[in-house]
């Protein structure tokens, strides 16, 4: 690997009143990347963002950053900033102040300080307002301001702790947009939490799914997407219908699962008979027929359908389950209590093995 | 819609009559009265003059002013040094604990006042109980004299004062979000320049509240300076008390009243030019 890595934890545990919040984690993040941390609430996401940054200490492990260990260094003299979730600006200090006032800690020359502050407020569009104070800006503004504020102490991390989840929907999907941007273009490395896995998807280089304090997968947004290795990732990024079951019968590169629900499921792969496994479909990647076809295929009984502008969900029921489908447009034939075929390809079967994925 | 004023009225009706025949009245007889003139036998002769004003410049008087204003700075000063650091203490920690560190601070002051002073004799008096310990223990070889001095006074204005400080700087420190400490500290201020440029800023309503609200009373206190100061300090409370109850010069007493009021008034003036809100003062 040729990346250089910029950030490592290594053995990173955290506990709060003894109970332990991460546990064993080891995480490399790559110069000049977008890495997003994703995760529900409570998952330690936060924490991992919070120790790198110097707020608070890790209870075992090491934090390296440029290969200096710097797990007990002062957020001070640590070159990583922070943006807030709530921006944390300071109230009662205009734009401007609140921009330079990492530079003025730094004791930076005054002529420097005004250059960059203006090449800061024209990167994101805030001419004209140096001299607001942050309750003088919208939600919008306000972030910007913030992001700037991080982002002029060229630090070698930016750390941004769910920073557009306080925006509404629209403004949060063009902040996404800048923010993405913004990071190409000055090359800095980003360590982004979220808990949205839109945002997660549209954004990453690379994200970190985690769960309970432990990663469940690292990859990049298609990977995870694609190729989830876990339960947990299936359901967490995108919707996915599993079907768990047993092998029966294995030839010619392909095995037949047969479901807790007395299906059969055709994959590709040599797998062991009588080995446990799990299959996601995505419900964009299920079809809908009037007539059975050959291989994977369920029928059902449209129970529920949900429009969603350009796209339309519906529910099928089956025998014992509930299959979730995703139709593409609006040109749908068919309709609520209808009985259909549901069919997908090899291609769209991902397994996660109960039992190891060992191809044998 | 008409009905809820009438009820509006009913409520605040009370506390008006109280506002009016117990602070407006009381306060507008005292002003006018402090341009009458005495008579020898403490009685007012309703003529205007302001020689009670004029009177005001007096050396004696002067000194006495100088005295008391000693007094309340440096007062309002030690409420400040002790205040500030255990506020900055207390906020840190967890809401309970900030709870409970509160509650026994201000657990004395549940006494009454005058009682407490009194304790204060108990500890300070020449066969006092730090006079007897410090001797006990061969610090001292002879008692201390702790009593009937500045520095008593001083001590009394404080322990009793001390809460008019600590609450709204309390309240004013307590609504500092938190997530500011932590960004100045992330964008590279040390603990001292935080505290300068982020925690003091936004304190200045509290502080300022809470250094009127112990400066102002502590040029009037006189029983403080009275059990305390063993009668040879004098503070603006005292003339007052005494220009009423012994020497009844009430035209007198009630100018020098009205300079103190005027001082308060210039206090927060002041507070107001350097960009203060009334609004904060009354928040915090």
């Amino acid at each position: 690997m040729d990346k250089k890595v910029i950030v490592k934890l290594e053995d990173f545990e955290k506990n709060y009143d003894e109970k332990i919040v991460i546990k064993d984690l080891n995480l490399e993040v790559y110069e000049g990347e977008f890495l997003t941390l994703l995760g529900s609430s409570g998952c330690g996401k936060t924490t991992i963002l919070r120790c790198i940054s110097g707020l608070e200490l890790p209870t075992k492990g090491k934090i390296y950053l440029d290969n200096e260990d710097v797990t007990f260094t002062e957020p001070q003299k640590r070159n990583v900033n922070t943006i807030f979730q709530n921006y944390a600006l300071f109230p009662f200090m205009s734009v401007k102040d609140n921009v330079t006032f990492g530079l003025k800690m730094k004791k930076v020359d005054e002529k420097e300080i005004e250059k960059r502050v203006s090449n800061m407020i024209k990167l994101v569009h805030l001419e004209g307002y140096e001299n607001r104070k942050p309750k003088e800006l919208s939600g919008g503004e306000q972030q910007r301001v913030s992001i700037i504020r991080g982002l002029i102490n060229n630090p070698r991390v930016l750390l941004l702790d769910e920073p557009l989840s306080a925006l509404d929907l629209k403004l949060r999907k063009k902040m996404q947009i800048e923010l993405k941007h913004l990071q190409k273009k000055l090359g800095i490395t980003f360590i982004y939490v979220t808990h949205d896995q839109d945002e997660a998807l549209s954004m990453s280089d690379r994200i970190v799914v985690l769960n309970k304090g432990k990663i469940e997968q690292i990859g990049t947004p298609l990977e995870v997407y694609e190729n989830p290795k876990s339960e947990y990732v299936a359901n967490f990024l995108g919707e996915a219908n599993i079907f768990k079951g047993k092998v029966i019968k294995n030839e010619d590169n392909k095995s037949i699962i047969e479901t807790d629900n007395k299906e059969f499921i055709t994959v590709v792969g040599n797998y062991p008979i009588d080995s446990k496994l799990s299959v996601v479909v995505r419900p964009e990647n299920i079809k809908l027929s009037k007539t059975e076809r050959k291989m994977n295929c369920i029928k059902g009984v449209i129970k529920d359908e949900i429009y969603d502008g350009s796209v339309t969900k519906l529910i099928i029921k089956t025998e014992n389950e509930t299959i979730k489908q995703l139709t593409i447009g609006n040109d749908r034939q068919f309709r609520e209590n209808d009985e259909v075929f549901m069919y997908w390809t090899l291609d769209d079967c991902v397994i996660i093995g109960s039992a190891k994925d060992e191809k044998k | 819609m008409k009905k809820n004023n009438y009820l509006r009225a009913i409520f605040v009706f009370p506390l008006i009559i109280y506002a009016l025949f117990l602070i407006a009245l009381p306060l507008l007889y005292i002003f006018i009265i402090s341009f009458f003139k005495s008579d020898s036998y403490g009685g007012m002769i309703e003529e205007l003059t302001l020689m009670n004003y004029i009177d005001l410049f007096d050396v004696v008087y002067v000194k006495i002013f100088l005295q008391s204003f000693l007094v309340a700075i440096i007062t309002t000063i030690i409420c400040v040094l002790i205040a500030y650091p255990f506020v900055l203490a207390v906020c840190h920690k967890s809401k309970k604990t900030q709870k409970i560190f509160m509650t026994i601070v201000m657990l004395p002051f549940l006494t009454n006042s005058l009682i407490r002073m009194y304790g204060w004799i108990v500890l300070l008096r020449k066969s006092g109980i730090i006079n007897e310990v410090l001797l006990r223990l061969n610090i001292i070889e002879s008692p201390l004299s702790l009593m009937y001095n500045f520095g008593a006074i001083i001590v009394g204005m404080v322990y009793t004062l001390l809460p008019f400080m600590l609450l709204p700087l309390y309240s004013s420190v307590s609504t500092i979000n938190k997530s500011l400490l932590e960004a100045s500290y992330d964008l590279g201020a040390s603990k001292f320049k935080t505290f300068k440029n982020i925690i003091l800023p936004q304190t200045i309503p509290g502080l300022f509240n809470g250094a009127l609200m112990v400066f102002t009373p502590a040029l009037g206190y006189f029983f403080i300076v009275d059990i305390l100061g063993g009668g040879k300090i004098m503070i603006l409370g005292n003339l007052i008390k005494n220009q009423f109850l012994t020497a009844r010069n009430w035209p007198f007493g009630a100018a020098i009243s009205m300079f103190l009021i005027f001082i308060t008034f210039l206090l927060i003036l002041v507070y107001k030019k350097l960009g203060g809100k009334m609004d904060d003062l009354g928040g915090a």
